[in-house]
């Protein structure tokens, strides 16, 4: 089980043309993706789930081209986070997290005591189980992350794709939701999330993705990408770095 | 949610629905008891009540039942496609196709069914004019879908205008009965109700896919609901409904409306629920206003429209204010 991009270009309107990239997210790996804003981060998640089309190359799930994979399979295999709640019709948390068996259910048969249960511990999970029968609307924005966060848990895919899952969050559910990438990962799952925060990402990701405007992007284990030098030509942005426990600290300068 | 959280509100709806029509075929200018009214029903009865009950009020209190709940299932499926609880079925300019098509026949002197397959062809006319401007525009959004419609919808008004202001006096208040809701013309109640048995029908395994879609297009879309066709066949669903609702009964406003509202503030929002749910209590709400509309200022007959608007917008502010 694997998503690899194949010589994938994203496409970013009024870009003329960037670096192809050709990578595989194994099991097992946490995947950062860091760069300025606009760079295309969220577009890469977008192309990788196949909700936009690659301006060149392609995308495979499991060796076969994303677009040839049934909708049902594709969903049931890749999640995604999104950065931004979209503005649904009202529902209760509950509901909203029990969409995430969608894939998994047959139209003919209600949500089972199976489907219910993993809504309800993936709710205990990210800590809004008290809200289950709240209108989604009427939670705050962090809230709300954690409850799309808790609907791709109880999707269950292969393969999790989040866009700043740590926005919103405080301190505490930030470690969480990491921790619970980590646990992830454990099982064998592939994750890949976009970042702002360096000191998370040198935390908590094995593998770094830098995009930086232009469309030039490279890519390699978070100790060899994470150093000052390569950070501070990526945000135009003097950096500070100490080291922690055996972790790089970054602070600007 | 279980099947038997389903059942329980559905057939209790089914159950009020049988006591309006039961009502509704009891009351009129002549008041029948409901035994008398019972005893036609299981085939006894004097000729006169047999004709009064069979002959009459029962086709026409069907019409407004079905009226009714292709009205309320459009509305709830108007309101998920475009994914704003305040949505309506004639929101995209359909009852003002409906209406031009109605009024021009009636201008020439037509009635009955020339003036019901016209009121059709007006609303497809105007559901396809919705859509292939919407679609000729590109990607479009429920923002989009939208302003189409709105625009369609008062270039419609212009005409209907134009139609009335030209129109002889004699036909103006045949018009104006259609304009606001007639049953009084629908004897056939048997094709809107087996369009609204039907399309309950069809609708119900897609139950889950629309409570989907209702979280967002994108969403939707990482969740394996293949969105765009969706959205056609919500569109064009909602769109056949509410021609058929409309040619039987003219443009009834409210129902549409205030009934998805009323059941999604009572009942939760899952489209299982809220689609048959809505056939059944859109069907009761306008076969009781009919009745009102038939008993209230008896011998004379009210438009059925101007009785939903006056029990809809009290009930909707209601519940709006109730909602908060």
């Amino acid at each position: 089980m694997s998503l690899r991009a194949d010589e994938l270009v994203i496409d970013i309107p009024g870009r003329a043309s960037g670096t192809p990239l050709s990578l595989a997210f194994n099991g097992g790996e946490v995947w950062g993706i860091l760069g300025p804003n606009g760079v295309g981060k969220s577009t890469l998640l977008q192309t990788l789930i196949g909700l936009r089309p690659p301006r060149a190359g392609q995308v495979l799930l499991d060796d076969r081209p994303l677009p040839r994979v049934p909708r049902r399979t594709r969903a049931q295999r890749l999640g995604l986070v999104f950065q931004e709640h979209q503005d649904g019709f009202p529902a209760t948390v509950l509901e909203t997290t029990l969409a995430g068996r969608h894939p998994w259910a047959s139209p003919w048969r209600m949500e089972s005591a199976d489907d219910l249960a993993r809504a309800r511990a993936a709710l205990e999970r990210l800590d809004v189980m008290p809200l289950a029968d709240r209108q989604v609307h009427t939670l705050s924005g962090g809230e709300r992350r954690r409850v799309g966060i808790a609907t791709v848990l109880t999707q269950s895919p292969q393969v999790w794709l989040l866009d700043e899952p740590t926005n919103h969050l405080d301190l505490h559910h930030q470690v969480a939701v990491m921790g619970l990438i980590r646990s992830l990962a454990e099982e064998g799952r592939s994750v890949l999330m976009c970042l702002h925060d360096l000191n998370l990402a040198a935390r908590w990701c094995d593998r770094i993705l830098l995009l930086f405007p232009g469309g030039d992007a490279c890519w390699g284990p978070a100790r060899d990408m994470l150093v000052p030098a390569v950070l501070e030509g990526l945000y135009g942005q003097p950096l500070r770095s100490t080291e922690l426990d055996g972790y790089p600290v970054f602070m600007p300068a | 949610m279980a099947v038997s959280d389903l059942l329980r509100p559905l057939l209790l709806l089914a159950a009020l629905s049988l006591l309006a029509l039961l009502a509704s075929v009891s009351l009129g200018s002549a008041d029948l008891s409901l035994g008398q009214t019972l005893q036609v029903l299981v085939g006894g009865g004097s000729d006169l009540d047999r004709t009064l009950i069979l002959d009459l009020r029962l086709p026409r209190s069907l019409s407004a039942f079905a009226t009714g709940g292709l009205l309320a299932v459009a509305g709830a499926l108007m309101q998920v496609l475009l994914r704003n609880p305040l949505a309506d079925p004639y929101v995209l300019g359909l009852s003002g196709g409906a209406a031009v098509g109605a009024l021009l026949a009636m201008l020439a002197g037509a009635a009955g069914v020339l003036v019901s397959g016209s009121a059709f062809a007006g609303a497809l006319l105007s559901t396809f004019l919705v859509f292939g401007l919407a679609r000729a525009t590109g990607a479009w959004t429920p923002a989009r879908l939208l302003l189409t419609g709105v625009v369609i919808a008062a270039g419609w008004g212009a005409v209907m205008t134009l139609i009335l202001a030209t129109a002889p006096g004699r036909r103006l208040p045949g018009m104006l009965y259609w304009l606001m809701g007639d049953l009084s013309q629908s004897g056939r109640p048997w094709p809107a109700l087996s369009v609204l048995v039907v399309a309950c029908a069809l609708l119900l395994p897609l139950g889950r896919t629309l409570n989907v879609l209702a979280r967002g297009t994108a969403q939707a879309a990482v969740l394996g609901v293949a969105v765009r066709p969706l959205e056609w066949l919500v569109y064009l669903t909602a769109s056949a409904l509410t021609a058929v609702a409309v040619t039987t009964a003219g443009t009834v406003g409210f129902v549409g409306l205030i009934v998805p509202h009323m059941l999604r503030l009572a009942l939760g929002s899952d489209q299982r629920l809220i689609l048959p749910a809505c056939a059944l209590a859109g069907g009761t709400l306008l076969v009781v206003a009919d009745m009102l509309a038939r008993t209230v200022v008896a011998p004379e007959q009210l438009p059925v429209g101007v009785i939903t608007a006056l029990i809809g917008v009290p009930a909707f502010l209601f519940l709006l204010a109730r909602s908060r």
